[in-house]
């Protein structure tokens, strides 16, 4: 007889789950069959009147019952929550396309990005980033440097002078190197770059400003050749414009090296093929370098038969300009337009 | 300006040479040329008119059959003088004339004209005058060579180089100096000019006397030319100036040029029956004064260098002539003027009185004597041939030049270090040789001897390696690293501190500004906090720019305002510079930073996440800025009276840093802006000064901490930091925080009371504190503040 009722059971729950549509129905199915007074229960309860050699059967029989209907219940359960968050994710449904909420930072100046760029490749290879007086001596920024009073490259580099003409706005950054020589006192090597904001008597333009800013490097250690110049150059030059950026120097002159170099690199625009960029030549010149003149390196107290040395000099807005693409030098100094600005507030990787 | 190849392949055979490879050499020797253009036209032929007929539609014009070599065109001609049998230039269709001028097929009065029959002003082989207008098109001889081209049957078809120049090579704007360059390259012999000429039976020295008074003269050379026929330069003169940029002006006058153009040795020439027999060259005396070539009276200086008959002065020494003393359509007899002079006086006196010409700017270079010596021979043998010149025996000479050679010694081995190169011998040896440098070779050094032209070489070893180097070819050199001591570079001193700051500003939404340095007087006096005596340049170029600043704030202010008027209303701006004064006879730098903001910090309408600028976030940005150098607790921010009158007198900090003021911010005086505007400007170089201590690990506390609340109502003049000591001096070291969360002004309390609301923290980092313990101590806290401020508290 309780063979029929756990039959009976067993054909009710193959159809009771079907029509199951809330949590709640679920629950209380779940009274009705497993609770206190649950037709499983109660099935159960009948044990104690099955006869010994049957109860293991009976046991079995009614351990099925329970794990169809959990089976059951559990499927049934999983179903209708994933319904009911469903529904909830459905309600709390925003307008994803209005704008986000952004936290700007702030940007570097166009010349800053330049100059930390070199200076990460450059401090990585030992260069110091050392800085100098804007308002400089005569001394430093003409004289020790092989300029002599009434020299004509002077003419070149007019400059602006601070009363009595033994001060001046300093023309280029090269005065720090030689404040670094008279500190090393011919003993130390030196290995420094020097970025700083440089001063010509030029009418501003497209082209020209009366500021404007320069970056150097020197080095003065033992049996430093020409070719290291230009190994360095081409570090920098693959830095700057790309690793497949060829370089080329060019014999030069300047006081303060001997032999002096223009510093090429191959077009980034046509790839050396020429156009309005590289002026139709390929190459684009992006610095002065050389190795140092010995007349320099005894002005500052370095023994040339025992030290030699390069140095190399960039125009940092040219090099902006060229990477950029800026045509116009004023960009850098005069009304800058934030969105403008904004431009250099990313990353190039 | 430009090097005619022509020219050059006088002094050395360049016909064989692409010139645009050997322009590609000569600029990798560091000869830059910048430009390379041919005067050649194409389509241009030389033609034989076998026919001419009348046009039958027009008076002038002709109808002209023309043999151009492959076949027989009908051209029609307006020229008067063109007729049967003459050899004429034509322009066939497709040659491009100057000015863009494109010879096509055409009809011309209903007449087919295959071409055009040319002179040769149209040509822009010469100036176009009412003269060579009116001679019609040119006539070429009978024995030109039907259909050949015509340019190269003239000589005309040139190539020409603009070169760009070192300032220490503008010896290579003329053509015997370039010609020596082009051999070196090449590996050719130079052929110097022919300097030959007869010589008269009179003697120089018995004709002129030579007196030199100044040391300012090294070489002054002086020969007559007699007998001279003024007239029209030859062909081949004229068109060479021409190509220089040098007018022509007479066979005489040109020649003074040509040979200038090629030894780059400036010539002078007087009229030698006007100056006399004396010469006697002095510096100018304070206050004399000379009427020059252009008819301007010119008053000289004791810098000038003065040529005179021994009273007059007959010219300005390498700068310009005096009116009468100059070569004129009657002059017979020519005084021939070859010197070297002090550079820095001719520079002087050239730029003193605005006239820089191609003769002064050769002579502000040092020149070579030889080519001094060379060049007024050159004058006489080219005068003898193109104006019939009788020259007179010898030269007058004053000679103070220092003829010692000079000589370089170089080990090889030096060579190959300061290059980088590995060289073998033969190609050293070859390289001195190309370059026209004598040598010896003596044990393991050559002895070079730098040629007296080549007077930008100063002998020491690096100048012959740069020469050496640049003949070679500096492509040759391979890419090398230093091999020296591995270091890390670092920032040295306030570089660091600079970029750190830099780098805070900008994650606080600060976009960096670069300005300028120099600025008006009256702006150079704005915003003067702790100002020393500005600095004022001695020539500034406008007034806007003629004072150094000590001030950052001016320069942002302007970016802002700017910016305001482009629309852009957020504007965050920061920019770090060094500023000057002056310090006694030294001048005194700071590297200051300054920062403005104004407008919205946050700005999202959509959703009201809005912050306005104020002087919190102002306060708060200084804050942050401070604590990031590790300075929290050493600096106070106070309101002050001691700050530029442009920041408003009521919201304003001063910043004090260990007691040492740095800086101040504040919001700008409405006489300033009337927009809503906060400027903070700190002295870096101050800052560095109070260095931070290291970064160390404190242990956080693990045990509980309870927080209290409580508003204070206060009368509303009473600064909160006051309320802050308080509360901070009653609750001792258990009380580890004090946050604000609430002010409050309005109906619910008086009207001069604010309330302050509060949250305390309290902790112990060695057990966990009771309820009560708590409790009594917030109580006492209350009673405190309640005692000491005549404080009520809110909702209790």
């Amino acid at each position: 007889m309780y063979n029929d009722k756990i039959k009976e059971i067993e054909n009710e729950l193959k159809t009771v789950f079907e029509g199951i549509k809330t949590l709640n129905d679920l629950e209380n199915l779940k009274v009705l069959f497993m609770g206190k007074n649950g037709k499983i229960t109660l099935v159960n309860s009948l044990i104690k009147d099955v006869p010994n050699e049957e109860k293991k059967e009976f046991g079995m029989k009614v351990n099925e019952l329970k794990n169809t209907f959990n089976t059951n219940y559990e499927k049934i359960k999983e179903e209708l929550e994933n319904a009911e968050i469903n529904a909830k994710l459905n309600k709390e449904a925003i307008d994803v396309t209005l704008p986000g909420v952004k936290l700007e930072t702030g940007s570097a100046h166009p010349i800053e990005r330049i100059i930390e760029s070199l200076e990460s490749l450059l401090m990585s290879m030992g260069y110091d980033v050392v800085e100098g007086p804007e308002v400089e001596k005569d001394l430093y920024n003409f004289e020790l440097l092989n300029l002599p009073k009434g020299h004509p490259a002077r003419d070149a580099q007019d400059t602006f002078y601070i009363k009595g003409e033994e001060y001046l706005l300093r023309s280029q950054t090269s005065p720090v190197q030689v404040r670094e020589m008279l500190a090393g006192k011919g003993e130390e090597p030196i290995r420094i770059i020097c970025p700083g904001k440089t001063y010509r008597r030029d009418e501003d333009d497209a082209t020209h400003s009366h500021e404007f800013t320069q970056m150097e490097g020197l080095l003065v250690d033992k049996d430093i050749t020409l070719g290291d110049l230009k190994g360095t150059f081409e570090e920098i030059a693959k830095m700057l414009f790309g690793k497949s950026r060829e370089t080329r120097f060019r014999p030069s002159y300047y006081p303060f090296t001997e032999p002096s170099v223009e510093m090429d690199i191959s077009c980034f625009n046509c790839n050396g093929k020429g156009c309005n960029i590289c002026k139709g030549t390929g190459w684009i010149t992006v610095g002065g370098a050389g190795m140092v003149n010995p007349i320099v390196l005894r002005n500052c107290g370095y023994d040339p038969d025992r030290w030699n040395g390069f140095a190399f000099g960039f125009g940092i807005e040219r090099l902006a300009m060229l990477k950029y693409g800026i045509n116009d030098i004023r960009t850098f100094y005069v009304n800058h337009d934030i969105r403008m600005l904004k431009e250099f507030d990313r990353r190039e990787y | 300006m430009a090097i005619s190849l022509n020219w050059v392949n006088d002094y050395v055979p360049i016909k064989d040479i692409d010139p645009a490879s050997l322009a590609s050499k000569i600029t990798a020797a560091g000869i830059n040329v910048e430009k390379v253009s041919s005067n050649n036209i194409q389509n241009l032929v030389i033609g034989h008119v076998l026919e001419c007929e009348m046009h039958p539609d027009s008076d002038h014009l002709h109808v002209c059959k023309v043999d151009v070599g492959k076949e027989v065109l009908q051209i029609v001609c307006g020229a008067s003088n063109v007729r049967a049998d003459l050899k004429v230039i034509v322009a066939l269709p497709g040659a491009i004339l100057p000015g863009d001028f494109e010879i096509k097929q055409s009809k011309i009065r209903g007449v087919e004209s295959n071409g055009m029959i040319c002179a040769l002003f149209e040509l822009g082989l010469e100036e176009k005058t009412e003269e060579t207008y009116n001679k019609g098109i040119t006539e070429l001889s009978n024995d030109a060579p039907v259909g050949e081209d015509a340019l190269e049957y003239l000589g005309y078809n040139d190539t020409l180089y603009e070169l760009d120049l070192n300032p220490n090579r503008t010896d290579c704007n003329n053509h015997l100096p370039f010609a020596y360059e082009v051999a070196a390259v090449l590996g050719r012999n130079v052929v110097m000019p022919d300097v030959g000429y007869k010589e008269t039976n009179e003697n120089v020295a018995d004709l002129v006397s030579l007196d030199v008074k100044t040391e300012n003269v090294s070489m002054y050379n002086l020969m007559i030319a007699k007998d001279v026929k003024i007239k029209e330069s030859p062909d081949f003169i004229k068109h060479r100036l021409e190509v220089a940029g040098v007018r022509s002006i007479n066979n005489v006058v040109d020649i003074s040029n040509y040979v200038m153009l090629e030894y780059g040795q400036p010539l002078h020439f007087f009229d030698k029956d006007v100056v006399g027999d004396k010469i006697v060259v002095r510096m100018a005396k304070k206050g004399e004064k000379i009427v020059t070539l252009d008819k301007e009276e010119r008053d000289l200086s004791e810098d000038d260098i003065l040529i005179t008959d021994g009273d007059t002065p007959l010219c300005v020494a390498g700068v310009m002539g005096g009116l009468n003393s100059g070569i004129t359509e009657n002059t017979k007899n020519i005084l021939i003027e070859s010197a070297i002079f002090n550079p820095y006086n001719i520079r002087y006196t050239s730029i003193r009185l605005g006239l820089r010409s191609e003769a002064s700017l050769r002579l502000e270079k040092p020149l070579s004597y030889e080519f001094c010596e060379l060049a007024i021979k050159r004058a006489c043998h080219l005068l003898e041939k193109y104006a019939d010149a009788k020259i007179v025996k010898g030269v007058v000479t004053y000679d103070k030049v220092d003829k010692k050679e000079k000589k370089v010694s170089v080990r090889e081995e030096e060579i190959n270090t300061i290059l980088g190169i590995e060289f073998a011998k033969e190609d050293v040896e070859r390289i001195l040789t190309n370059l026209g440098f004598p040598y010896t070779f003596e044990k393991d050094k050559y002895i070079v001897t730098i040629p007296n032209r080549r007077q930008d070489i100063y002998p020491q070893k690096e100048d012959i390696i740069e020469e050496i180097g640049r003949i070679y070819g500096y492509d040759n050199i391979k890419p090398t690293l230093p091999l020296i001591r591995t270091k890390k570079g670092e920032y040295r001193d306030n570089v660091k501190l600079r970029k750190i700051v830099s780098k805070k500003l900008r994650s606080l939404g600060f976009h960096e500004i670069r300005t300028y340095t120099l600025t008006s007087e009256e702006e150079s006096q704005k915003f003067n906090y702790h100002f020393g005596p500005t600095i004022k340049l001695l020539r500034p170029m406008l007034k806007e720019k003629s004072c150094i600043r000590q001030s950052l704030i001016p320069a942002l202010l302007n970016v802002a305002e700017y910016n305001k008027g482009k629309k852009n209303n957020d504007v965050f701006l920061y920019e770090i510079a060094n500023v000057y004064a002056e310090d006694g006879d030294n001048y005194q730098e700071w590297t200051h930073l300054g920062f403005l903001m104004s407008g919205e910090y946050l700005n999202n309408t959509w959703n009201s996440l809005n912050y306005k600028v104020d002087f919190y976030l102002m306060k708060g940005m200084v804050e942050s800025i401070l604590d990031y150098l590790g300075l929290n607790g050493r600096y106070t921010l106070f309101l002050s009276d001691n700050l530029p009158k442009e920041i408003h007198p009521k919201i304003n900090s001063e910043i004090k840093v260990d007691g040492k003021e740095v800086g101040y911010f504040g919001k700008l005086h409405p006489n300033v802006t009337k927009k809503d505007m906060y400027v903070c400007e700190i002295d870096l170089s101050e800052l560095i000064t109070h260095k931070s201590s290291d970064v160390k690990y404190q242990e956080l506390n693990k045990y509980p901490k309870i927080e209290k609340d409580v508003a204070f109502v206060v009368n509303k003049d009473i600064p909160s930091s006051d309320i802050l000591k308080e509360i901070k001096k009653s609750g001792g070291k258990l009380l580890t925080d004090i946050k604000i969360f609430d002010i409050y002004t309005g109906d619910k309390i008086a009207e001069d009371k604010k309330s302050i609301a509060y949250n305390l923290t309290f902790e112990d980092n060695t057990r966990t504190l009771t309820e009560e313990e708590v409790m009594a101590l917030f109580n006492k806290i209350i009673l405190s503040v309640e005692e000491k401020f005549k404080a009520s508290i809110r909702d209790k």
